[in-house]
């Protein structure tokens, strides 16, 4: 393997919470304000995941005070927590773009059936190994 | 103390500082400088240390250059490059000089050769905008204009700026900073980006006048 690659390793995160485009998240985030430091909870509709290996990000989406907002969080940034998946959605896309142009109730994503939700699992189950296999 | 080594791009990534934010980083690798001659005032006239880069085999070595690796029983390289170097006196001919001698914070002076683009136009070559796309415009469309007056002066004036060769120069990028030193691995991290392709030389020299904040 070659150097650029082992330190892009040494900076990934051992586990990324699994959660898939359409669900809603609630994102912890760590801020520095002056000395003191807290933690921030943003919580949206995840419309998109770009990127792999360290430079993965994660878009989520949500309707602030009716202004759409929209923020891009680095998954392996040690200021991106905790990430807790809320609901999970039903979606047939990879990307939400469409989300922006909708309103109100046609901008909400179904929820997964319990089948559903224990479909991706076992498939992100399945597709663990072979992925670890193929990385190492 | 040697004040600079010599390396190898390796690549472009990016790492997570302490704060949580993310900066872009050059990976150079520096292993394999030796220190195969030095440069003393009273025979040389000036003082300085003489590093060597990169492992060759032996029979790919010119004959007068193997007869200097021999006299000075030092490894054979298959780049050599001078330092300046005033304080030379700990450095010892056929000492292997690792990432070690930078610390993280420090700046770096780095000098590479720039990738090569051949016969480029003016917009490439010197950023020119080019002509408008439409309104009347046919076509020259990433045309330089007009070179010069008409009678007086009646020559190009010095100095216009025109196609031609771009790039393959030499290039020092002035006070970057060292993020990591990786001195197993013999390996530096440096911020932001340096000149030439991944795999290219590169000379690192502490820099002098460092910037300041």
């Amino acid at each position: 393997m070659n150097a650029v690659d082992e330190i892009e390793r040494t900076q990934m995160k051992k586990k990324v919470p699994s959660f898939c485009v359409g669900d809603t998240v609630k994102v912890h985030m760590t801020i520095k304000e002056g000395d003191k430091e807290r933690v921030q909870v943003f919580e949206g509709v995840v419309i998109a995941r770009k990127h792999g290996g360290v430079r993965e990000t994660f878009t989520v989406r949500k309707i602030s005070f009716g202004v759409g907002v929209e923020r891009v969080f680095p998954i392996h940034s040690p200021k991106v927590g905790k990430i807790e998946v809320a609901r999970h959605g039903r979606v047939r896309r990879a990307k939400l773009y469409y989300l922006r142009d909708l309103k109100g109730k046609a901008s909400k994503t179904k929820e997964k059936s319990r089948q559903q939700i224990q479909k991706t699992r076992q498939e992100a189950v399945a597709g663990a190994p072979e992925k670890a296999a193929a990385s190492s | 103390m040697l004040n600079g080594l010599l390396g190898k791009k390796l690549g472009m990534t990016q790492v997570f500082v302490e704060d949580g934010n993310c900066i872009p980083v050059t990976v150079i690798e520096t292993a394999s400088c030796v220190v195969c001659d030095k440069k003393t005032q009273e025979r040389d006239g000036y003082q300085a240390v003489q590093l060597g880069f990169g492992e060759i085999r032996k029979k790919r070595v010119k004959k007068a250059q193997a007869k200097s690796f021999e006299k000075n029983q030092v490894p054979a390289r298959r780049v050599l490059r001078e330092f300046r170097c005033e304080e030379a006196g700990d450095v010892q001919i056929g000492q292997t000089a690792d990432a070690g001698i930078f610390e993280p914070g420090e700046f770096l002076n780095i000098t590479g050769t720039t990738k090569g683009r051949g016969f480029a136009g003016v917009i490439k070559r010197h950023g020119f905008h080019g002509a408008p796309g439409s309104r009347g415009s046919h076509e020259i469309f990433r045309g330089g204009g007009s070179v010069g007056m008409k009678a007086w002066p009646g020559r190009v004036l010095k100095g216009k700026k025109m196609p031609g060769h771009y790039g393959n120069t030499q290039c020092t990028v002035l006070n970057l900073q060292v993020v990591k030193v990786e001195k197993e691995k013999n390996l530096l991290l440096v911020r932001g980006a340096t000149p030439g392709p991944n795999g290219g030389l590169l000379i690192l020299r502490k820099t002098k006048r460092a910037k300041k904040g």
